[in-house]
């Protein structure tokens, strides 16, 4: 059996493999070169796949092509690329966190098997240094180096596919959003986390079916237990965080077969996720121990609501809306989650042409952990054909507010909540906000004012006198809006 | 190649991986997203690998399933990018500009 590291261009060729993945997220520094960034993408992961067709595949029995081998890989890959193609085709993109939830653990899935695999069967991936013959079969024992990348392979791979699966049912729908706490969870997870790492010791020492099995059926646990007790509104920090977790499984595997490819992927992949969950974290003020600690919203709609129902409020309706805008000199539009729920970012998109005709300036600000997960709602507004240098980030529009006539929420809250400047009591207190109460007019779409965003907060930009309150279905009242704006 | 080098690939790709994402535009976060996933199923390698061996067939049909699960993931991944970033469009695009 020929082994990877064996053959100089094997191993050449997965290092051109690994350098096209880092030219396709250096691609995506901005939207120009983003789609010659997925086309190298494309390039890596064919060479990684021919590469191993060609050095893995043994050779037929009599010499020559092993073309039943090759069948057999060509249908699984058959099999994988149509049922990948049909459903990035038709998936909404409202629905991409779910989608890219559930292509995690399908990562993750995957690297389980390919450990097990190479468990049960160590000499095809040249990881045994001996081979003990015994009566039945021989058993071949694995490098010990070998044994610690698999068993962390393996439990990484574990706890990325159930928490990809809870975090999947979650964004689905399927389960609730609400956090559910275990008493004493803290202290079970703990438990299971050094069990895992206790197993992974003496695996070392032992090379035994029954502790490789243990280790997977608690990593399996432990995702889970991880993942429950998240609220929905922290799922951008959880996708995030599975998003590296699904790469250091692929790292760890790497490791094992000694393929650069994989390690560059997964050391790419790992902190990109890495990164992501930090950006998303500053972004709510949190730190990451508290986010996977879990919990957040869980008191939601307690303390406050005796409270903020005596406050006067004013309530405007579409045609009021319209006339706002339509006399404005810039508009800018805030989306959060609730856009996404109501669909509404195509009408969203026709009611700014419509603004943009009666000579209005149109903008889009966007907070980062608007929507249910990174970047969500920039991809909503290209989807609906804005373009995207008419959407800025937190950080880039801030200070507009202030030169800005209309402020148009729709579907966010807790990110315009301007208590997180002023109140240290506050739950939400220090996380960066939009600053919308300092446009002249600030429109703010919400279902009822009987509910909270998520962290369980009223947000004191309703009560403010320049402040109107649009209570509707966003896509029903931004639709009315636009008819009231011909 | 031994542990060391291995570890030395996988340091410094951790250090490329660090300063190209933090060169990613926010607005293509989601994209990123889909595409890390992607090429993180470059794991195929090793379901090939234990889908084409000989010796277990045990081992043989865990391979083909993760070379399945994995097939779908990359062509998926893949997919689900390309047609994300075919929506991103500047303001002069036709497509905006014939609204006026």
């Amino acid at each position: 059996m020929e082994q990877v590291a064996g053959n100089p261009w094997a191993a050449l060729a997965y290092l051109i493999a690994g350098m096209c993945f880092i030219l396709a997220l250096r691609g995506l520094s901005s939207p120009v070169s983003s789609q010659r960034g997925n086309r190298f993408g494309m390039i890596g992961m064919t060479i990684a796949v021919v590469t191993t067709l060609v050095t893995h595949v043994p050779a037929a029995d009599g010499g020559g092509l092993n073309s039943a081998t090759i069948a057999e890989l060509l249908a699984a890959i058959g099999i994988g690329a149509a049922i990948g193609i049909v459903t990035a085709r038709r998936i909404a993109m409202t629905a991409m966190p779910q989608l890219v939830a559930a292509f995690h653990s399908l990562v993750g899935l995957a690297a389980v098997l390919v450990a097990a695999a190479a468990f049960l069967n160590p000499l095809a991936f040249g990881i045994a240094d001996r081979v003990i013959p015994m009566i039945g079969q021989p058993f071949a024992v694995i490098h010990t180096v070998s044994r610690i990348e698999m068993g962390l392979g393996v439990a990484i791979g574990a706890i990325t596919f159930s928490g990809s699966v809870i975090a999947f049912l979650k964004l689905n729908g399927n389960m609730g959003g609400k956090p559910i706490l275990l008493p004493g969870r803290h202290l079970i997870n703990l438990g299971v986390l050094a069990a895992i790492l206790v197993l992974i010791v003496a695996f070392t020492q032992d090379q035994s079916a029954w502790i490789f099995w243990t280790i997977t059926i608690l990593s399996f646990a432990i995702g889970f237990l991880l993942i429950v007790p998240i609220g929905g509104a922290d799922m951008p920090v959880v996708v995030s965080m599975l998003n590296s977790y699904s790469g250091w499984a692929a790292a760890a595997m790497g490791f094992t077969l000694h393929n650069s490819a994989m390690i560059i992927t997964g050391a790419l992949v790992g902190s990109s996720g890495a990164i992501l969950s930090y950006i998303m974290c500053r972004a709510m003020n949190r730190s990451f121990v508290s986010v996977i600690a879990g919990g957040f919203g869980a008191e939601s709609g307690g303390g406050g609501d005796g409270v903020k129902v005596d406050r006067p409020w004013k309530r405007g309706s579409a045609e009021d809306a319209a006339f706002l805008m339509s006399q404005a000199e810039q508009v800018i539009i805030v989306p959060g989650y609730g856009m996404a729920v109501a669909q509404a970012q195509h009408v969203l998109r026709e009611m700014a042409d419509k603004l943009k005709a009666h000579g209005v300036r149109v903008k889009y600000a966007i907070h980062p952990v608007a929507g249910r997960m990174p970047g969500h709602m920039n991809v909503l507004l290209a989807e609906a054909n804005v373009p995207y240098d008419e959407v800025f980030e937190l950080e880039d529009i801030n200070s507009e507010f202030a030169q800005t006539d209309v402020a148009f929420v729709i579907g966010a809250n807790d990110v315009t909540n301007p208590a997180a400047k002023t109140d240290r009591s506050s739950p939400i207190y220090g996380m960066p906000v939009l600053d919308v109460e300092k446009a002249k007019t600030v429109l703010f779409i919400k279902r009822s004012m009987g509910g909270v965003g998520y962290a369980g907060v009223d947000n004191d930009v309703f009560y403010r006198d320049n402040t109107m309150m649009l209570l509707a279905d966003a896509k029903k009242m931004v639709e009315e809006i636009v008819k009231s704006l011909d | 190649m031994d542990f060391v080098a291995i570890l030395s690939i996988f340091v410094m790709a951790c250090f490329v991986g660090y300063y190209v994402v933090w060169s990613v535009t926010p607005a293509l976060h989601t994209p990123l997203m889909a595409v890390t996933n992607a090429i993180s199923s470059v794991i195929i390698v090793g379901a090939l690998i234990a889908g084409a061996a000989a010796g277990s067939a045990g081992s043989k049909w865990l391979g083909l399933l993760a070379v399945v699960l994995a097939s779908v993931n990359i062509f998926g991944g893949f997919a689900v990018t390309q047609r994300m970033l075919a929506m991103y469009k500047k303001k002069d695009r036709p497509a905006a500009a014939s609204k006026h």
